[in-house]
């Protein structure tokens, strides 16, 4: 197993603000890894880093072997990596279909018509109700659905890792554990995932491992299964268990 | 003749005149939608097209379709060269400070077009000679079915290419929302580039069809930009179909009120058109409600 990507001292400043305080963190090719931590503990600005929208004061991040730390995001989308951003951020008045082809906009640029097609079908397997909906127009889509458009328009860059800020964020229950179902079977496609979620027992049930974040900073790692048992972060970020919290 | 043939031949001249108010507005909206800038300059792109083209076309004797394609390219690389010098270096843009920035530039591109072309008035040829085509009772210039004809073609062209093709959706999708375009690999900078070249090529466009109409000199921009951006207004600033309607209502409207009323007021009904359409439905006939642009 090789280092899909690997961050080394990362800091981004917003002015005089620091949001991310020297991380450090690796992903291992094949894995999913969420990092959890509360509102304002640097997550989204920490995938917008490695996305290149965002510029990093210090650090490095390396992607394949290859230093990605100051390359602009186009170029970051080209190299595999894709970040689905919080809040859906579709584009509402265009139709699905256009939506999901955005996703291969570069891929576009460089004439690689059949390799998307093929794709585009992939997508529709994954997602069959994009499919039936495709002639709609994005914004009359359900939450869940938009979602999964979002997810599905990040996957047409074909990327190797996929980053996905907040994909709960504002769903019914049932609705998120489909979208984390949805997740898992990604992973069977040979991708590696970037999981960034307030929900953290729901992400942590379908990490490998996870990371985390308070104040810019990586406060804890480890396997998924064992952060879920940590006691610091049960009290911090799981809450009491669901059922114990409606009775 | 009669009203309704006086009405026919009002309505027909708004047409054309509204033809060149679609073409600047849609400039406006481009640059609008990529930008949220409101270029003041877009009115001199007009002006460029058409002294440009009496340069190349009179002065030069260049055939026509030549100098009318070297005109257009000409002020699409002005309009490129407005984002890379003036608008691009600009760290923290603010709407505000771009748009007074668009007014500078506006001011400095007509100072250089006096000094170039003098303050004269200069006649260009029309297309294919002047000999009125009656429709009916009313009658029509060529020039004017000129003007109406490549306004149609570059709507379709315009449509094509933001309905169609790959960067015109990007373009878009850009004015939706550069963020999440950014992270699809959309470059926003290059971009916002190709609207401005865009926009100048729109401009360019306008003035060159419409100086055989109606006399070209370094001051035309001033009133076409604003018209323009009235129809842009009127229509619902960033929308599309909406700068597209705006002008060619504006057009109509303001050669009914001058054929009924009196010309004196040609200009000011652009105006309190404007007002009222601010007043009583300030995102403009096909604009978004406000609280949807975030």
């Amino acid at each position: 197993m090789t280092f899909l990507l690997k961050i080394r001292n990362l800091s981004t400043q917003y002015g005089k603000i620091r949001a991310l305080d020297g991380i450090s963190m690796h992903i291992w090719e094949g894995e999913i890894v969420s990092l959890i931590g509360a509102n304002g503990a640097g997550k989204s600005t920490f995938l917008n880093s490695i996305s290149g929208v965002v510029d990093i004061s210090s650090g490095n991040i390396s992607f394949n072997g290859q230093d990605i730390s100051r390359k602009r995001p186009e170029e970051i989308v080209s190299l595999g990596i894709s970040q689905v951003p919080e809040g859906r951020q579709i584009f509402d008045s265009f139709s699905v279909i256009d939506n999901i082809m955005l996703g291969a906009y570069l891929r576009r640029k460089r004439g690689e018509k059949k390799e998307i097609a093929t794709d585009l079908e992939e997508v529709f397997t994954i997602f069959p109700i994009l499919e039936e909906r495709k002639k709609q127009s994005a914004g009359t889509l359900s939450g869940g659905e938009q979602q999964m458009l979002a997810i599905a328009r990040g996957l047409m860059a074909r990327p190797k890792l996929l980053m996905l800020d907040e994909p709960s964020l504002g769903l019914a229950p049932k609705i998120a554990s489909e979208i984390m179902n949805v997740i898992k079977r990604l992973k069977e496609r040979n991708l590696t995932i970037l999981l960034v979620e307030q929900n953290a027992r729901a992400a942590l049930k379908i990490s490998d491992r996870g990371y985390v974040f308070e104040t810019g900073n990586v406060l804890l790692q480890g396997r998924g299964e064992d952060l879920l048992v940590d006691g610091d972060v049960k009290r911090a970020y799981l809450g009491r268990d669901y059922k114990e919290f409606w009775e | 003749m009669t009203f309704v043939d006086q009405l026919l031949q009002f309505i027909l001249s708004g047409i054309t005149q509204g033809s060149i108010y679609a073409i600047v507005a849609l400039g406006f909206t481009i640059i609008y939608n990529s930008t949220e800038i409101i270029n003041f300059a877009q009115g001199e792109f007009v002006m460029l097209g058409a002294m440009f083209m009496l340069t190349l076309n009179i002065t030069l004797g260049l055939p026509l379709p030549v100098a009318f394609i070297l005109s257009v390219i000409a002020v699409m690389i002005i309009g490129v060269l407005i984002d890379i010098i003036v608008i691009s270096p600009i760290k923290k843009p603010t709407q505000l400070s771009l748009i007074i920035i668009t007014i500078g530039a506006s001011i400095f591109v007509k100072g250089v077009a006096m000094f170039v072309w003098k303050k004269d008035y200069h006649a260009a040829t029309p297309f294919s000679g002047e000999v009125p085509i009656s429709i009916g009772p009313a009658a029509i210039t060529p020039q004017a079915l000129w003007v109406i004809g490549i306004t149609g073609t570059v709507l379709i062209f315009l449509h094509i290419f933001f309905e169609y093709t790959n960067t015109g959706k990007g373009m878009r999708a850009c004015a939706i929302n550069p963020r999440a375009a950014s992270l699809l690999g959309i470059k926003v900078k290059r971009m916002v580039l190709i609207s401005f070249g865009l926009a100048g090529a729109l401009g360019a466009i306008a003035g060159i069809i419409i100086a055989p109409i109606t006399f070209a000199n370094y001051n035309m921009g001033l009133m076409l930009g604003l018209k323009g951006f009235c129809g842009a207004v009127i229509g619902g600033l960033g929308s599309v179909p909406g700068a597209i309607v705006g002008g060619f209502a504006l057009g109509i409207l303001e050669s009914l009120g001058a054929g009924l009323i009196s010309s004196a007021y040609k200009d000011a009904i652009a105006f309190v058109v404007l007002l009222l359409v601010l007043f009583m439905k300030p995102t403009g006939i096909l604009g978004k409600s406000e609280s949807k642009r975030v």
